[in-house]
């Protein structure tokens, strides 16, 4: 055994430990990402023959309803994504690693997309259903304001030269706004609004029909892994740039 | 844990805690204005703004609605099940329009009529096919009592 070995009870936590360590996070991106992103793919198709071709029309909206299978998931995901860089932050910020900001600044352009998404098709299946595009509810705000902080976030997040201060200030920024995350969730409940309420995470069980549950639920997971997916790009493009000075990036361009 | 990541780890929490307690509480004070809209009971009650442009959210009561043949106005009546309000409107109304379905109106209340400048139909959480919803019409044609009680 050599002398320098690091003891026992630090050793099972070696993987944990590793996931500080710039490189590693690089490799493993590279490995799980295009997994990722090819399971994506493959369950997208099968999500939309299932959600567009194989469930039934809604009793009341027709096939106009087929639009959740996009608002839906991307919603979830935006508070989802939000969540994730929210976390990465702050352990980026307490325990000063560096990976956690990498993965934060990651997460925001994906989290704003997937929120514009919502947005965007929320309205687009608005006009038909209620009958205008948009409506300044309890629901429809919070969403405004959580696509709002994503920019705020990116925005702070470059405006700062020192990449230290930088990440300090915008995973503030990003902590902060984690009390709108519970706000979107429940605005429905706790006022009044035009946006229905939860129909597949409510107590009682869900009030769809299963043949579009199904679809639903496929439909998120194959966001979720286009978000992992995308994850891993991103962090690779992050790390090349934040770590362009050391030997193992060095090694991966050749230079 | 050092005492310097113990100390962020504290000023991070009590950040979060600080904003989180202060949102709440503006939150809970504007109350009356995140509210989209005022029920039939609220307006019986005397909560609505007078004289202003407000909205009143509710169910068209079945067997209400009344339309003029000549022209776009309609009259229906809002109920929260404990009291109602009757509404005009001069428009089209949202396809998804129809007695018994959830509504959210905006305008001014007009001595105890609610003139409607905008309607817009409120949208419940249940999905179903047509089929099933056929199904769930004829089991409820054969009960005596199934108008009243239908839960969609």
């Amino acid at each position: 055994m050599l002398d320098n070995a690091p003891p026992r009870h630090a050793r099972n936590w070696v993987w944990f430990h590793r996931f500080g360590s710039p490189e590693h996070c690089y490799r493993l991106s590279e490995r799980w990402g295009p997994r990722a992103g090819v399971c994506a793919g493959a369950l997208f198709m099968v999500g939309l023959y299932l959600g567009l071709v194989a469930a039934p029309p809604d009793y009341q909206m027709g096939n106009s309803y087929r639009i959740i299978f996009i608002h839906v998931p991307t919603a979830w995901m935006s508070l989802f994504a939000y969540v994730s860089m929210a976390i990465s932050a702050a352990i980026g910020l307490i325990w000063k690693i560096k990976m956690g900001h990498c993965i934060a600044r990651s997460c925001a352009p994906l989290g704003a997309a997937f929120t514009l998404c919502a947005l965007i098709t929320g309205s687009l299946w608005g006009k038909p259903t209620w009958g205008t595009y948009w409506i300044w509810d309890a629901r429809l705000t919070s969403e405004l304001i959580l696509l709002f902080l994503y920019f705020g976030f990116m925005a702070l997040d470059n405006a700062i030269e020192n990449r230290r201060t930088a990440a300090q200030a915008s995973a503030i920024l990003a902590v902060v706004g984690l009390i709108n995350i519970p706000i979107i969730h429940y605005s429905v409940e706790w006022w009044n609004t035009l946006h229905q309420g939860s129909t597949v995470l409510k107590l009682e069980g869900p009030t769809i029909d299963t043949r579009m549950l199904i679809p639903l639920l496929v439909m998120f997971f194959a966001i979720n892994l286009y978000f992992i997916s995308g994850l891993c790009s991103r962090i690779q493009c992050e790390l090349l740039d934040s770590e362009r000075s050391t030997s193992w990036v060095r090694r991966i361009a050749g230079g | 844990m050092t005492p310097k990541r113990k100390r962020r780890l504290m000023i991070t929490l009590f950040i979060v805690t600080g904003v989180s307690a202060a949102t709440g509480l503006t939150l809970m004070s504007l109350n009356e204005n995140i509210n989209l809209f005022y029920s039939p009971s609220q307006i019986a009650a005397g909560e609505s703004p007078h004289n202003a442009t407000f909205r009143v959210g509710g169910m068209v009561v079945t067997g209400s609605v009344t339309r003029n043949a000549r022209n776009l106005d309609v009259r229906f009546d809002l109920t929260d099940t404990v009291e109602q309000v009757s509404v005009h409107y001069s428009g089209i109304l949202p396809d998804l329009f129809r007695e018994g379905q959830g509504i959210v109106a905006l305008g001014k209340m007009e001595g105890t009529v609610f003139r409607a400048e905008q309607v817009l139909a409120k949208h419940d959480e249940t999905y179903m096919a047509p089929e099933i919803r056929d199904a769930i019409n004829t089991a409820n044609a054969g009960k005596p009592s199934a108008g009243e009680e239908d839960p969609y």
